[in-house]
């Protein structure tokens, strides 16, 4: 019981949250749409989106929201169709490089001495070498990214930042009060992480989660446009692969190359809008000034 | 000095890990994909260069792993990188030699112009909290900012050079002329680097404001800057010489941080508009399976952000005697 009336209390907490931030609502509303397509593609989908059975190079009709590829598929359905993948990979990269961060972030913050130094400075290497460049070469030697590599890749390189940000924030709490406390209690050491230490960082974790999934979207769909990735998908990456192929900007579909980019553009702004409005909570001093706070402040 | 010290020991560990990593990457990969690549050297080049690139992929070494990593470190600190198979009989080396003046201008130029307008526009946007600068920047680049930077590339492409027909979009210079140091080619170049210019621009200001913008909101609530507004000082001394200076630090290592992250989208800006800069080279060098270039470019540009990261990071220290005394 008690979890279900914690659990209906998170769920009232985030709901009021929305209500109050119009930037958080907006990526919130982006995101659930996407979900939406991606758990039920086929509500969305005209034709078989793999299938080359239309005119090739059609511009935009009813039948045809977004015209037909050079192949004379329909590019409202490939579009469709290509949603589930880019929202797996940034959920999955997003849950597994998040759990690494807090691991590796907190472990270090809560331990301490050598322990702390050795998994910061290990964190910073990973952190400064450019991730982009190493996977190009690691999923060269593999000649394409399978989805599960293309996660792991990801997800390996992709954690660091966060942990260094979990890292800071733990440390600046470790010693507080209530810690110490619990502690002089005799509390175990995962008593005071997991419920003492973790929770007062939850929006800094969460905005972790969405930075690491805008990431995993962004360099996913970079791979995929290079051809590294796996190029008979259904996802915008390799959308976007076929149509720079086919040198759809030059021979009259843009649309082809401009709609799957829209729609990553679409889940990165709401996962960063989201992203931005979390870190707002984690530092009060970023809120919007609100209009009655603003008038009260004298003019400078 | 303890603080230089230990920047010059991170710069070394990073260095020795990005070799190192280039060092075993082949040699995890299931069934050595090399292999193919070296059948087709042998009887054309020497014994020598041969062993070389043995030693790089662990190719029929009948040395030990520890013999060959020892000979590759040697190798590499010779800069003797290689031979690449699609440039062949070219060294690797001089490949790059002509893709990184490219890239330096293109890049190294849009990098640090964007850093530098957008830091200024986040000072600015923290100053005049509320203002419609205030309002309008930071949604509109967060959104910008979750843009894939080839995307951006293809849409001004078809928006400025296709449907507008303002600029050139293919190559570093109309291919028909040849290069000379005179007004119009000079002109020329400068025409063909704008759109991705202005790509890189536009994708990476975003994360320069919204940072610079939210150091400056702390900055500005500091008692020195009341202190100063009493003493009656003239507001843009204040912004730019007492706020400014000081928000403007934690930007710049954020600078080093993300320089990374520029340099990744750069790459894919190159390959959209043809620029044969480093990262052009080493998607060319990948669908080419030229393997010994492509593992020098991941080289090269490591260590070229490594670098960057530490001089930004003493010009930090530099700047604020606080981070020199408190690591």
């Amino acid at each position: 019981m008690t979890i279900l009336r914690r659990a209906l209390g998170v769920l009232g907490a985030s709901w009021r949250f929305l209500r109050r931030d119009k930037k958080a609502m907006g990526g919130a509303i982006i995101l659930f749409i996407l979900l939406l397509i991606s758990a039920f593609p086929s509500w969305f989908i005209l034709d078989d989106p793999q299938a080359e059975i239309f005119t090739p190079a059609m511009g935009l009709s009813w039948a045809h929201p977004l015209g037909t590829t050079s192949f004379g598929q329909d590019v409202f359905s490939q579009l469709m169709a290509g949603t589930r993948e880019s929202m797996m990979v940034a959920m999955l990269v997003g849950l597994f490089s998040t759990v690494i961060s807090v691991v590796i972030g907190i472990s270090a913050a809560y331990i301490g001495g050598i322990f702390d130094d050795a998994l910061s400075l290990f964190t910073d290497v990973v952190l400064v070498i450019p991730t982009f460049p190493l996977i190009i070469v690691i999923t060269a030697y593999l000649k394409g990214a399978t989805f599960w590599l293309m996660v792991a890749v990801l997800v390996i390189t992709g954690w660091s930042y966060g942990a260094r940000q979990l890292r800071v924030q733990a440390l600046s709490l470790r010693n507080r009060d209530y810690l110490l406390a619990a502690r002089a209690r005799g509390e175990s050491a995962w008593y005071v992480i997991s419920v003492e230490l973790i929770p007062p960082m939850t929006s800094l974790i969460v905005a972790n989660f969405l930075g690491a999934a805008l990431y995993a979207v962004l360099a996913e769909s970079g791979l995929q446009f290079i051809g590294l990735g796996n190029i008979n998908s259904e996802s915008w990456g390799t959308m976007l692969y076929w149509a720079q192929n086919n040198e759809a900007l030059y021979s009259g579909l843009p649309l082809w190359a401009l709609a799957p980019g829209i729609a990553i553009a679409v889940l990165g702004s709401a996962l960063a809008l989201l992203n931005y409005a979390f870190d707002e909570i984690a530092n009060p001093a970023l809120r919007p000034v609100s209009r009655r706070r603003a008038s009260k402040v004298v003019p400078s | 000095m303890k603080f230089l010290v230990r920047r010059v020991g991170f710069l070394l560990i990073t260095l020795w890990v990005a070799v190192t990593v280039n060092f075993f990457i082949p040699r995890l990969m299931p069934g050595n994909p090399a292999e193919a690549m070296m059948a087709t050297f042998r009887g054309h080049v020497n014994p020598a260069a041969i062993h070389a690139l043995e030693v790089a992929f662990g190719i029929n070494t009948k040395e030990s792993l520890l013999a060959s990593y020892g000979q590759y470190l040697v190798n590499v600190l010779h800069g003797n990188l290689g031979i690449s198979t699609s440039n062949f009989p070219l060294p690797v080396t001089t490949v790059i030699a002509k893709g990184l003046p490219w890239s330096l201008g293109l890049v190294g130029l849009s990098t640090i112009l964007g850093f530098l307008i957008g830091t200024s526009l986040g000072a600015i946007a923290a100053w005049r909290r509320g203002g419609w600068l205030d309002n309008v920047l930071p949604p509109m680049f967060i959104v910008i900012s979750a843009f894939p930077y080839f995307w951006v590339g293809l849409l001004s492409i078809w928006f400025f050079a296709l449907t507008l027909n303002w600029f050139p979009f293919v190559g570093p210079y109309t291919s028909t002329t040849i290069p000379t140091f005179t007004w119009p080619f000079i002109l020329d170049v400068l025409k063909h680097a704008v759109l991705p210019s202005f790509t890189i621009l536009i994708t990476s200001i975003g994360g320069w404001i919204l940072t610079m913008r939210n150091n400056m909101i702390t900055v500005v609530a500091e008692d020195y800057v009341k202190m100063a507004r009493a003493k009656g000082l003239k507001p843009s001394r204040i912004l730019w010489q007492y706020a400014g200076r000081n928000a403007l630090l934690p930007n710049l290592t954020g600078f080093a941080m993300s320089l990374g992250f520029v340099i990744s989208g750069a790459i894919l800006v190159e390959y959209v508009y043809n620029y044969p800069g480093v990262g052009f080279m080493l998607l060319n060098a990948v669908s080419a399976q030229d393997f010994p270039l492509m593992q020098a470019l991941f080289l090269l540009i490591t260590v070229a952000v490594l670098l960057a990261i530490f001089v930004s990071d003493v010009a930090t220290a530099l700047l604020d005697p606080r981070t020199r005394n408190s690591r």
